[in-house]
């Protein structure tokens, strides 16, 4: 059986992008020495909307961003059943001094997100690193990582799933908890 | 799918379709990687690689080396110049001694045809064929075609015109099946001494005269001619060869349309090609070197993801 609940809603989704920008903000001002990174796959529709929303916070602001492709820099090709299919690797930018700010929709064992810290140094070296996501999933981090900005915690044991669904290609935006027995 | 369906590569023959777009596909990222500042990336640490060379290479041997230690595994080079072959040890033997160092892929180049076939029935690593005698050599082959694709967009529905020693040439064999597995349709040129005689039976015709072979393709891949694999004499001179099959500018220049030109290197130049035109903007050797690399990384991922560790 499966069993599945809501948590966040398109309206819930649209207030969250909101403060995590109004957050963005505060640390960065105008972005001139930012770089804003989504992880592909799923982190570039959420890095997508947040730089829109910036970019209509702070007008005639240019932020610099980029998707990074971590396919090459996890630690489990020997692991799983099938490789994964890489995605694009959109970095047409140095991070060297930059402050990067990392966004990826769900923080789980936090293995991707050390591939991506992995995969942006060959980049440069950035002046620090930062972590923005949707959601985090607490009490489940297989490595010492932790977001700098959030817009939701939630509580899930291992055998739940948290699905983020975007518009452009699901229809609308919504995150589920799924729980299957 | 992000699968191979095989677990070794062995030669184009095994392939399908779908497994050279997804090579392709992943050779396409590999190719930005090698472009980055830092070209390193570290998905094949703690995989061992053996480079089995039997036979001479220098750029195949570069070429894999590159792609192995920008994957970052442990790589190990044999070359039978210098080993025990030469004091009368059988293949098989020389490799269950390197595998007992725990390797986990084997890259081999050797003079017998089927020798990699061999060796994937009898020993417990993956094997990656790097040239078996006349038979295949098929990362060239993907490379070449991917080079097109590069160049055109696609491969399907492209002429491609394989000139020179088609007898001896593992090359000319695996492009074949490469390129008409992708669509496109292949002919070879070059004196009948030295074309196979059952090359229709691949659905492949003969040009004897080099214009109409140039007139005829949108590519023409040149192939050395292998004078060490020449038992007896196939033409009268190098020279005479040179003068009926050699690509030079002249003839170039008589075309109607601007084709591309390839060669698998290295080139006998003033042989099979002039200078001018391996130096020109139709030629895109360099591309095929710079592609052989991203390919061979997506090779050895992609063999690398069917090793299982538990």
């Amino acid at each position: 059986m499966i069993e599945q609940r809501q948590i966040l809603n398109q309206h819930d989704i649209e207030l969250t992008i909101e403060r995590l920008c109004q957050q963005l903000i505060e640390h960065h001002g105008d972005f001139k020495n930012t770089v804003i990174i989504g992880v592909q796959p799923r982190g570039t529709f959420l890095s997508n909307r947040i730089i829109a929303k910036l970019q209509s916070l702070i007008p005639n602001s240019t932020i610099e961003s980029g998707n990074i492709d971590i396919s090459f820099y996890r630690d489990d090709l020997m692991r799983r059943e099938e490789p994964i299919v890489p995605e694009v690797m959109d970095m047409n930018l140095s991070v060297e001094g930059k402050n990067v700010v990392l966004i990826d929709d769900v923080l789980f064992t936090g293995r991707s997100i050390r591939s991506a810290i992995d995969a942006l140094m060959a980049f440069g070296r950035p002046k620090s690193v930062e972590l923005l996501t949707l959601i985090d999933r607490r009490f489940s981090r297989h490595l010492p990582i932790q977001p700098n900005y959030v817009g939701r915690t939630i509580d899930a044991i291992e055998s739940e799933r948290v699905i983020v669904e975007w518009k452009e290609i699901n229809g609308k935006d919504r995150i589920l908890m799924v729980k299957s027995e | 799918m992000s699968n191979l369906s095989v677990d070794h590569l062995l030669g184009i023959k095994y392939l399908k379709k779908s497994d050279i777009d997804l090579i392709f596909k992943t050779a396409d990222n590999f190719k930005k990687i090698i472009n980055q500042p830092i070209k390193k990336v570290p998905s094949l640490r703690d995989i061992t690689i053996a480079n089995l060379f039997f036979e001479n290479s220098t750029r195949t041997k570069l070429s894999f080396e590159l792609a192995e230690k920008r994957l970052s595994a442990d790589v190990i080079n044999f070359s039978s110049a210098s080993s025990s072959v030469k004091k009368g040890e059988t293949l098989l033997d020389t490799v269950n001694n390197i595998l007992a160092m725990k390797v986990d892929i084997v890259v081999m180049r050797h003079p017998n045809p089927g020798a990699s076939v061999f060796l994937s029935r009898n020993i417990d690593a993956k094997i990656v064929n790097a040239g078996d005698g006349a038979h295949e050599h098929p990362t060239q082959a993907l490379l070449d075609a991917y080079s097109i694709r590069e160049k055109y967009g696609e491969v399907e529905g492209k002429k491609v015109v394989i000139i020179g020693d088609i007898l001896h040439s593992r090359v000319a064999l695996s492009n074949i099946y490469c390129l008409q597995k992708l669509g496109a349709e292949v002919k070879v040129c070059g004196p009948s001494s030295l074309i196979p005689k059952h090359l229709d039976t691949l659905g492949v015709t003969h040009f004897s005269d080099l214009k109409k072979a140039l007139e005829w393709c949108d590519v023409a891949n040149v192939l050395r001619i292998q004078l060490e694999r020449q038992d007896v004499n196939y033409f009268p001179s190098l020279r005479e060869y040179s003068m009926v099959y050699g690509v030079n500018k002249e003839v170039l220049d008589s075309l109607q349309q601007e084709i591309t030109i390839m060669h698998p290197g290295p080139i006998n130049r003033g042989v099979e090609l002039s200078s001018d035109v391996a130096d020109s903007k139709h030629a895109i050797i360099l591309d095929q070197v710079e592609n052989g690399v991203a390919i061979r990384m997506a090779v050895l991922y992609l063999l690398a993801g069917k090793i299982k560790n538990n």
